[in-house]
């Protein structure tokens, strides 16, 4: 058995390396092209060679997929001019040479705020590539696992992935703990109690209410499995459709009128029979939940 | 309470019935040539999970009444302060409404509406990128105002001095507030001036507007936005 590596302490380029088959990356713009944001430049902020995101392709068992790692150790892998326009051109290149699928690393808080307007723009242009990649038949996978989680804009992107793997360490949201405490009071969030912040935002959660499609432990090795698993089982991108987006509105209004009053995951736990779930391995939470559905 | 009637006269000379339930819009107007649907957002709404879902709904009934007939383009009307901000809504899962609301407006779209969003109010952040931002023109009315975040929160962010971000907005329209920095970045198309004839400006953007995302080509014709284009360029031929 190989000995566990954290996802979560990797970095963006280890994360890539440990995904993929050995040796099979090709970085597209790679450090050596020197693409900096010159807005952080001119702020006098640091800068970096890839402005904190890896694109390129390589192989995963043997299948081509297309592979976006943002840096979180970067600016909390926030998406600036240079950096968003690196994952759309990631995803115009997926709608030319159609890989099997884009495994996309999300690790970023959102829009880098020193760019801010450059960083909305980017965003939603991701968006409309994602869009355009997942009509041309090409899954978007979102692996979420590492210390930044996925927020803001990059938040909404994650959930219009066609599966999200999560660690029970990621954590997904829009509005991140720190923004909602700084507006409405401590008694409102508290971003200070990590224990709440996971059972609001975190993977065990994510995965218990159905956003979050997988839930593997913070090791890189059970992420590349877990989407070795989603290439073998040959799915394509969530099916787009009037039905199928009017059945998706019909579960949403029935999840918002069923938790109206719910501020804490506990409460969810609770009703499901699952009031240890906090304290659940991996591995058992995935069996508990099994039986359940 | 806006509830914009004032704007739809100008847009809709030909007539307009748009009900207003809480901050949501919902209806139909027509600028001279037919009926296009309205829909969007008053009061500089937060964006909410409820909100969202009317959102979405009232996007998905314009699609469904235009099954089997030529679909008729959709007026997004944004006026948004930006996302509720709520435990209560982060445990929701605010973010995947909002994903199932963008996937209603690009399914949209895809069935033939043309998309035009009118900014009135306010466009800010969250509340404005699942929605507004992914109109196929976008418009921003006189007074409107659109952004991430006020300067004073991101120099509290970001620890760079309120007078120093003051300073470089002067110059820099990538973080500086303002609907003219969003023109000048491609993000904005049009800046409709007061004396414009805003019904005539409505038919012609339905008519003329296309599908492709061309914000990335237009912040680099207009100079506010110079890499946007050529560094996804690059990416898509790299060797």
């Amino acid at each position: 058995m190989t000995r566990p590596r954290s996802y979560r302490e990797a970095t963006a380029r280890r994360r890539v390396a440990g995904l993929l088959d050995a040796g099979t990356f090709t970085e597209w713009v790679g450090p050596g092209a020197r693409a900096t944001s010159p807005h952080l430049a001119a702020l006098g902020a640091p800068v970096s060679f890839d402005d904190g995101v890896v694109v390129g392709e390589g192989r995963l068992a043997g299948e081509r997929v297309v592979v976006i790692a943002q840096e979180g150790l970067f600016n909390g892998g926030a998406v600036g001019e240079v950096h968003g326009a690196k994952i759309r051109g990631a995803f115009e290149r997926a709608c030319a040479e159609p890989p099997r699928a884009v495994v996309f690393c999300i690790d970023s808080g959102g829009v880098r705020l020193h760019e801010a307007n450059a960083g909305l723009l980017a965003i939603s242009e991701i968006m409309r590539a994602q869009f355009a990649a997942q009509s041309a038949g090409i899954p978007v996978w979102a692996l979420v696992g590492g210390a930044c989680g996925a927020f803001g804009g990059m938040g909404i992107v994650a959930r219009l992935c066609d599966a999200v793997v999560m660690s029970e360490e990621g954590r997904l949201g829009l509005s991140g703990p720190e923004v909602i405490e700084t507006v409405k009071g401590v008694e409102e969030f508290d971003a200070r109690d990590r224990a709440l912040v996971w059972r609001v935002t975190g993977g065990k959660i994510r995965r218990t209410l159905g956003e979050a499609t997988h839930l593997v432990e913070d090791d890189l090795t059970a992420f590349r499995e877990a989407v070795a698993a989603l290439l073998s089982s040959r799915q394509g991108p969530v099916p787009f459709t009037l039905e199928t987006l009017q059945a998706a509105q019909a579960g949403l209004e029935g999840r918002a009128a069923r938790d109206a009053a719910v501020r804490d995951g506990q409460v969810l736990w609770d009703r499901l029979g699952l009031d240890d779930a906090a304290l659940m391995e991996t591995a058992q939470f995935n069996r508990r939940l099994q039986e359940l559905s | 309470m806006d509830d914009k009637s004032a704007l739809f006269r100008r847009l809709f000379p030909a007539g307009h019935d748009v009900a207003c339930q809480g901050p949501v819009l919902q209806g139909w107007g027509d600028a001279g040539d037919g009926r296009m649907h309205v829909v969007g957002t008053t009061d500089h709404a937060a964006i909410d999970t409820r909100i969202a879902l009317d959102l979405a709904r009232a996007v998905l009934e314009a699609v469904a009444q235009d099954a089997g007939r030529a679909p008729r383009p959709i007026v997004f009307v944004a006026d948004t302060q930006g996302q509720a901000l709520s435990r209560h809504e982060e445990l929701l899962g605010l973010n995947g409404y909002f994903a199932h609301l963008a996937r209603c407006v690009h399914l949209a779209r895809q069935q033939g509406h043309r998309l035009v969003t009118l900014i009135d109010g306010e466009a800010v952040s969250g509340g404005f990128l699942a929605f507004g931002l992914l109109g196929d023109a976008i418009v921003a009315l006189p007074g409107a105002e659109v952004r991430v975040m006020d300067l004073r929160a991101m120099a509290r962010i970001t620890r760079i001095p309120l007078e120093r971000l003051a300073e470089l907005a002067r110059t820099s329209p990538v973080f500086a507030p303002g609907a003219e920095n969003y023109w000048r970045m491609g993000g904005i198309h049009a800046l409709w001036a007061p004396q414009d004839d805003w019904g005539a400006a409505l038919r012609s953007l339905c008519a003329e507007t296309g599908t492709e995302d061309q914000r990335a080509r237009l912040g680099t014709e207009r100079g506010g936005r110079r890499l946007a284009l050529a560094i996804a360029r690059q990416v898509r031929d790299a060797a």
